[in-house]
């Protein structure tokens, strides 16, 4: 049963099929732990803000340790003209964190393993991004594709590399987060599996494999949220500040 | 660069070739779309619904909150400043007084010895005055008492010897002859006996 790997990215429907037109949105595992990561966070950053005391508690200090962390980042990459997505990026790195956390925890389900999950986040911030740039400076947005002191040779060269790259911008964001979620989890299933297979005797090196990568994993989904919000910030970066 | 084409290599074959690995029963869940639209969905229900209730009502109270830590903790940093401030002028007000106290005690002390010194002298002065008077009475007394002893101790002389005399002989001499004799003799050694 659970011997492939890949069994744990199933997504399987939860209550009875609900269709609009054409389209099934069932409540689904997938849907299940998304409820649970919002929730989880609504309720934390809840009880967080809360009490509002001067000398805050242990999970007052949780939330305002986190807004600051969230708040630095955002300053620190995209100056102050971003303050008014600082509450989109909080959004989204916490929801991306509680994903990639709830699915260290044994039988649950990654909502970030999934390339669509993270691609639509990818996609809207692509598109949020593109707009924001468009608004603030006109046509002049497109001169992000056409860096400064470059020869005038090599110009068109340059443009459609950075167009490509430009546009490559959501597929990287989303593969990445995909892909390491993904892997980090087959990885740590694989070793599960080896660990029953080689039994009392030789299960132990696989055990304390698996034991290392848990460690890993916890790393990995920490700075895959991370890297997801400070990436957003450096587009985001690029929409408001248009250095070139 | 290399890293991102092929990952995006990987993505656009996976777009590509889904409905192979979908058929398949070891492909990956991920690639298979029968869910995608319910993901979609629920993705942006949830997380659209977590932006709302975070920004509108628990974000803007965490920062109300910060803000007025930083506030409170400026203001009693003011405070204390200020309150420091009082205390080193209170200080240097009590270093004046205690100064001032000093030098006002140095003075009485100054004075009251002055004046006890004064005091002294003087007493001192009336003592000697008076001293020197009782000397004065009493070299008086003693000079006088030393001019008259040569001549009472003459008239005892003269007393005795003419008792003596009498005893002796009989007969009575005639006290001037007597007077002369032992004023001879108190002459010639008169200095002996009283040093005069």
């Amino acid at each position: 049963m659970a011997a492939n790997p890949m069994t744990q990215f199933e997504v399987y429907r939860i209550g009875p099929e609900i269709k609009i037109g054409t389209f099934d949105i069932s409540f689904t595992n997938a849907s299940l732990f998304m409820v649970v990561s919002s929730l989880a966070i609504l309720i934390i950053f809840n009880l967080g803000s809360k009490k509002n005391s001067i000398i805050p508690d242990k999970i007052q200090l949780l939330a305002e340790l986190s807004y600051t962390f969230v708040s630095k980042m955002i300053s620190d990459t995209a100056g102050s003209k971003a303050k008014p997505y600082f509450a989109f990026i909080f959004s989204l790195f916490m929801f991306v964190l509680f994903s990639n956390m709830f699915g260290m925890i044994p039988y649950t389900f990654t909502v970030t393993s999934h390339i669509i999950v993270t691609f639509v986040l990818a996609a809207f911030i692509f598109i949020g991004v593109t707009i924001i740039g468009f608004i603030k400076h006109g046509f002049g947005y497109l001169k992000l594709f056409v860096p400064s002191g470059v020869p005038i040779v090599l110009l068109p060269l340059i443009v459609v590399i950075e167009i490509i790259s430009y546009l490559s911008r959501p597929v990287s964001l989303s593969v990445r987060l995909f892909a390491n979620m993904m892997a980090g989890h087959t990885m740590m299933k694989v070793f599960g599996g080896f660990v029953i297979s080689l039994g009392i005797v030789g299960g132990w090196l696989p055990l304390s494999f698996s034991v290392a990568l848990t460690g890993l994993e916890i790393l990995v989904a920490f700075l895959q949220a991370y890297v997801f919000a400070i990436l957003t910030c450096i587009y985001l970066n690029d929409a408001l500040n248009l250095h070139h | 660069m290399i890293k991102k084409i092929f990952f995006q290599f990987i993505f656009f074959n996976f777009f590509f070739i889904k409905e192979v690995f979908a058929a398949e029963s070891g492909g990956m869940p991920q690639l298979d779309p029968e869910f995608w639209i319910s993901q979609i969905f629920w993705l942006t229900l949830t997380f659209g619904i977590l932006y709302v209730v975070l920004s509108k009502l628990i974000l803007p109270k965490i920062s109300a909150n910060l803000e007025l830590r930083k506030s409170q903790i400026q203001e009693n940093i003011e405070a204390a400043e200020k309150q420091r401030e009082d205390s080193e002028a209170k200080l240097k007000e009590y270093d004046e007084v205690v100064l001032k106290s000093k030098l006002e005690a140095k003075n009485i002390f100054k004075d009251a010895r002055e004046k006890a010194l004064k005091d002294i002298n003087s007493k001192k002065e009336i003592l000697d005055e008076q001293i020197n008077e009782e000397i004065k009475k009493a070299e008086q007394e003693i000079e006088f008492l030393r001019k008259s002893a040569p001549e009472k101790i003459n008239r005892i002389a003269i007393d005795t010897s003419s008792d003596l005399i009498k005893k002796l002989i009989g007969t009575e001499i005639n006290s001037s002859s007597i007077s002369a004799i032992v004023d001879d003799l108190s002459k010639r050694n008169g200095d002996k006996y009283y040093g005069s």
